[in-house]
């Protein structure tokens, strides 16, 4: 595959990640961030998010599974991931931890254990997405191109 | 409100020509994602970061620790304070506080960043002086807003930033 279709496939690919609402604007704030000071700015802060959230979702699991659950404190980590998520750009991430906000200010056990799951099904869906988009980047640059901004409006 | 002796009110490239007047932003923020985001977003405009993952630590780089002196800390040197509002141990409203406490800070402005829109949360932070609140994730929008009052801002310690041309 030469350069420009790979280009293009990047661009259509990062359109979808965007129209199924898998990403947000953040994203692209993250994108225009970097430059060539630092051109794996992207890569390196979406990286402090999987540790972040592999690392949160498993201290969530773990209180949930305890006999009396600390509901502040899942609320404390659900709050950080939340933060994490909505940084990067990770929306339906976000989106999951602002509903189980709800149920850990209800003490709902069940309802948290449905909305981890859930969120746990969103984060490795948008893991293995980004980690799609990034090995396309690297193709495009291996084969000696450059990898295409996103425009703000589509 | 200080008056700025610059006629000027927009931010021009002209005033900031001194290659050592970079703003210096001090970024407290317990998070090292939100911290690296900050940083970025900061140097892109031009900013001078130190950045502190707490409000502990933030205030022995300001020299405001327990038995410190201001006189080897960056505090002369510091323009602006942005702070995550929820931290844990210092909030970034006690570490508002804290600041507004102290004689050889208070006047530095201070910023808090939040990533909820809490009405009394953006009150109280404003009533204890906080310049403004803020809310996550901040954008180079803001960041350039940011660094436009900054002009106006100047840290009574190191001059006039802007020479309005």
């Amino acid at each position: 595959m030469e350069v420009g279709q790979m280009q293009r496939r990047l661009i259509e690919y990062t359109k979808s990640l965007f129209m199924e609402g898998i990403l947000d604007d953040q994203f692209l704030q993250l994108q225009q961030l970097q430059d060539e000071s630092n051109p794996d700015f992207v890569v390196e802060v979406v990286s402090l998010f999987f540790q972040d959230a592999e690392k949160l979702l498993n201290d969530i699991t773990r209180a949930l599974d305890l006999q009396s659950v600390d509901f502040p404190k899942v609320d404390a980590h659900v709050h950080q991931l939340k933060g994490s998520s909505a940084s990067v750009g990770a929306q339906r991430v976000k989106n999951g931890c602002i509903a189980f906000r709800n149920f850990c200010e209800e003490q709902n056990v069940d309802g948290s254990l449905r909305c981890l799951q859930q969120i746990k099904q969103e984060y490795y869906h948008v893991k293995n997405k980004l980690e799609a988009l990034f090995r396309l980047e690297q193709q495009i640059v291996a084969a000696g191109g450059s990898v295409p901004m996103m425009e703000l409006s589509f | 409100m200080r008056m700025a002796s610059s006629s000027s009110s927009s931010f021009s490239s002209a005033s900031m020509a001194l290659g050592d007047e970079k703003p210096h932003v001090l970024a407290v923020d317990d998070s090292l994602l939100d911290r690296k985001l900050i940083e970025k977003l900061l140097t892109n405009s031009s900013c001078k970061v130190t950045t502190a993952e707490n409000g502990q630590k933030a205030l022995e780089l300001l020299g405001l620790g327990d038995g410190q002196h201001t006189l080897n800390s960056i505090a002369s040197k510091v323009n602006l304070i942005i702070t995550d509002y929820c931290m844990p141990g210092m909030t970034g409203y006690e570490l508002l506080k804290k600041i507004k406490e102290s004689p050889t800070m208070k006047d530095i402005p201070v910023v808090i960043v939040s990533s909820e829109n809490v009405p009394t949360r953006i009150k109280k932070c404003l009533d204890e002086g906080a310049e403004e609140f803020m809310l996550k994730p901040l954008q180079k929008s803001d960041v350039n807003r940011l660094r436009c009052q900054l002009t106006k801002f100047s840290n009574p310690h190191k001059g006039m930033l802007c020479m309005g041309r």
